[in-house]
């Protein structure tokens, strides 16, 4: 495949349409944001083919990659188990009642448990590494193109998008799955706190239930949402960073799109592969 | 060794590059003039095809940039040296890496013969005592010359430099211009000088150009400029408020909201409707 950005990818989309008589301007500004629509829609297919042929052909930017593991990952640890630990928590504190009602609270351990693999987990993780890590990789690529750095790189022969896109892409594929498995087991044990010191469940009830319910599928289950969250991720923070407009609304407007257009596609597409996957 | 023909560049309605037609020979060194935003970063980015125009072409060494494989536009990209207006530097690597990268990732050069070449180019431009600091800690002056630096190691034989005065005082302005002269000199080098660093610039160029309503209005002689009979480049280099070229604002009227940038100003005498 070949890659020129400079020709497929920077051209500008499509004017809104305002320049035609005002009889007409309504349907000239429809059809001109359905252009837009579909030319950025173009655009960002064309990007993401690109950044898996990167990824998937040599040089990999290894170096690059785990410095960005390290970013998106190792310093996302503290945030997380924090999340998670009070996730588990109120998730305890509100189930327990209930489960009580229906002299089911033996159950606590396994519905904390595969509420968290199947969904919370990898869903609030992903929602936090997209605000804590996404936004600043928007951010940073987006001054990047402003600073005209990725016009350097492309000069100086070398693709923008193996320098930044790519290791940001292994990365997410990385970590997020590393992250939801840490929130799934910091919550399990915020549940715990709440199941067995605070309300008085058995220690042996809450995790020995676990064991009986949750399969090997619900926790590969899991995992495969994180990375494919993670795919989506790195891919609309980087495109919006990659395609930011000039000066620091630009940056601005790019890195809120970023974390907007991560968070609802994560939730969007959270349906779609729960639907597939169990 | 460059050669503009007819080039064409609008963005939406506003038309930027209006059949722009340069012709810079080997070994001539090219200051382009022109008012802020007329388009001369634009023009200059059309060399290197960072941008592709609408219509017309652009020729480097007599190849058809619009006709060359992604391997031929990088084999002649390599030949070209790009000084960016904003330096962009990468502020996540020290002055010796960043003069180094394009070396480490793009040749095969041993890492003791790429440090010998860096230093020996860093020296050049008097930053050898700089190398470990990051660009944040440098000052303007230091960061354009870094960026020749980093531009002149890969040995280009055409160099482009983006407005690299900008915002600096008189003084380094004077030692980063005497940079590029030396460099010009010493290599041979083929260049397009975008610059409002008037007169000094016209020391170290053999020919001056001027960009204004999205066409080339004038190319003289730089030792001729200064006493031009074109009125509009003899008003821009004497920075004359009055004159064929009118600067936005002047007289109470204000510019058209649909004029591009660069054509704010009007031209009285070029048959365009006043704002």
């Amino acid at each position: 495949m070949e890659i020129n950005p400079s020709e497929t990818l920077m051209e500008p989309l499509p004017a809104r349409g305002s320049e035609h008589p005002r009889g007409l301007r309504f349907f000239a500004r429809a059809g001109a944001g359905l252009l837009r629509l579909l030319a950025g829609l173009g655009r960002a297919g064309v990007f993401f083919g690109q950044t898996l042929y990167c990824t998937a052909t040599p040089p990999l930017k290894l170096r690059l990659t785990v410095k960005q593991i390290w970013f998106i990952g190792w310093k996302s640890i503290g945030v997380i188990c924090l999340m998670a630990v009070f996730s588990g928590m109120v998730l305890a504190l509100q189930a327990y009642p209930t489960l009580r009602q229906l002299g089911s609270e033996g159950f606590l351990g396994p519905l904390v448990a595969l509420s968290l693999i199947r969904e919370l987990g990898p869903v609030l993780s992903a929602l936090m590494v997209t605000g804590r890590a996404g936004s600043s990789i928007a951010a940073e690529i987006g001054i990047r193109r402003t600073n005209e750095q990725i016009d350097a790189l492309e000069l100086m022969g070398l693709n923008p998008l193996r320098y930044l896109v790519t290791p940001n892409l292994l990365a997410f594929l990385v970590a997020l799955p590393l992250l939801g498995a840490i929130f799934d087991v910091a919550a399990i044990l915020g549940g715990y706190l709440v199941g067995v010191k605070l309300l008085g469940l058995n220690t042996g009830t809450y995790f020995g239930e676990m064991g009986s319910y949750v399969r090997l599928h619900d926790i590969l289950g899991g995992l495969y949402k994180s990375a494919s969250f993670g795919l989506l991720v790195a891919w609309v923070c980087c495109y919006k960073g990659y395609y930011t407009q000039p000066g620091a609304q630009g940056v601005s407007t790019a890195t809120t799109q970023a974390v907007v257009n991560s968070s609802v596609l994560i939730l969007g597409c959270d349906y779609f592969v729960t639907a597939l996957l169990f | 060794m460059i050669c503009i023909e007819g080039l064409w560049k609008a963005f939406g309605a506003q038309e930027v590059l209006r059949g722009v037609s340069l012709r810079v020979q080997a070994g001539e060194f090219l200051a382009l003039v022109g008012l802020s935003g007329c388009g001369k970063s634009l023009l200059l980015k059309h060399v290197v095809r960072l941008v592709a125009p609408d219509r017309g072409r652009v020729l480097v060494g007599g190849k058809d940039l619009a006709a060359l494989s992604r391997r031929e536009l990088e084999a002649t990209r390599s030949r070209i040296g790009y000084v960016f207006q904003n330096s962009a530097l990468f502020d996540s690597l020290t002055v010796y890496e960043n003069v180094a990268f394009p070396l480490q990732e793009k040749t095969r050069l041993r890492e003791a013969e790429i440090r010998r070449k860096v230093m020996a180019q860093l020296e050049e431009v008097g930053l050898e005592d700089a190398a470990e600091k990051c660009p944040a800690a440098l000052s303007g002056g230091m960061v354009k010359r870094v960026a020749l630096a980093r531009t002149l190691v890969r040995n280009p034989e055409i160099l482009l430099l983006d407005e690299p005065t900008t915002g600096l005082d008189p003084i380094v302005s004077g030692a980063i211009l005497r940079l590029f002269a030396a460099a010009h000199q010493q290599r041979n080098l083929t260049g397009i000088l975008v610059s409002h660093h008037i007169p000094a610039i016209f020391s170290i160029v053999q020919k001056v150009a001027m960009l204004h309503g999205g066409r080339i209005v004038a190319v003289e002689a730089a030792a001729e400029v200064q006493a031009s009979r074109n009125a509009m480049l003899a008003q821009f280099v004497n920075g004359n408020p009055e004159g064929p070229i009118r600067p936005i604002g002047s007289r109470g009227q204000p510019a058209r909201r649909t004029a591009p940038p660069g054509l704010e100003a009007v031209v009285k005498d070029s048959g365009e409707k006043q704002p």
